[in-house]
């Protein structure tokens, strides 16, 4: 069991890692965006439920409410973190950023 | 009846966070849910055009599996690009428009985050039937809105 959780921790720390990575690589604001809104997401995701399996030392009514709790966690980062980039994306828009294009001299909508 | 469903919700939820049985706990639980219930069961469900919540509800819990898989594809694909050595030669960002067919709040909604939450793309805006996606490549931008406004629109508004 403790190999099962070592591992998702792992594989999250990774995802994680990425992310950062891209967060400062990408080109422009909505790139970096792409990185910071998506990563975070699975990654959250696998070290929330590494740490449901630790919990799961014993099986009894508290650990399995302890459980629950942390899985409600996930929900709530599930409708949050798409709701937040889409805050800070559009305020980005608003003011008026130009995206980063590949080729300056086409159009840009 | 959208009081008895927020009751449940609401009931569900003091269970699960007291994490108390004994009957003075549950009382004052059934008591505080009720008059929460009672007083913003129009906040928490409100939708006009609705026809059957938990339909709708159990038909959104089905579509939540597909939606995972395509969070870990958009992981996958944010880390490659992230790590790759050439990136600037992978990407190809544009801003796309289409229009929806989609009626409800509630489900532009879910649209909106679903096309976040899928590989490559973020909703930038919606302006009624209009959503603005910034695409991180031309692939991604090709595959928009695709099979995902299909299964939203079985989910919340196919009878």
């Amino acid at each position: 069991m403790d190999i099962v959780v070592i591992v998702l921790t792992v594989i999250a720390l990774l995802f994680f890692f990425a992310t950062t990575v891209g967060l400062l690589r990408f080109p422009d604001f909505y790139s970096r965006m792409h990185a910071a809104g998506k990563g975070d997401t699975l990654s959250s995701l696998v070290i929330l439920l590494a740490l449901v399996l630790y919990n799961f030392h014993e099986i009894n009514l508290a650990n399995l409410l302890v459980a629950m709790k942390i899985l409600l966690i996930a929900v709530f980062i599930f409708m949050a973190s798409p709701t937040a980039t889409h805050a800070i994306i559009d305020a980005g828009y608003e003011s008026g950023i130009k995206p980063w294009a590949k080729n300056p001299e086409e159009e840009s909508p | 009846m959208r009081y008895i469903y927020t009751f449940l919700i609401m009931f569900g939820f003091w269970i699960l966070l007291s994490g108390k049985f004994d009957l003075f706990h549950l009382t004052l639980g059934v008591i505080s849910s009720g008059l929460v219930s009672l007083i913003s069961a129009d906040l928490f469900m409100y939708d006009p055009q609705s026809r059957n919540h938990l339909t709708t509800g159990v038909r959104f819990l089905l579509y939540l599996p597909w939606l995972l898989f395509q969070i870990v594809l958009s992981t996958l694909h944010v880390t490659f690009l992230a790590l790759h050595p050439k990136m600037k030669e992978q990407i190809d960002p544009t801003i796309v428009t289409f229009k929806t067919n989609l009626k409800t709040d509630i489900a532009k909604v879910a649209l909106a985050n679903s096309i976040t939450l899928t590989p490559g793309t973020i909703t930038i805006r919606v302006e009624d039937q209009v959503f603005y996606v910034h695409a991180i490549s031309r692939k991604a931008a090709a595959g928009l809105p695709g099979e995902m406004e299909e299964r939203l629109a079985k989910v919340f508004e196919s009878d």
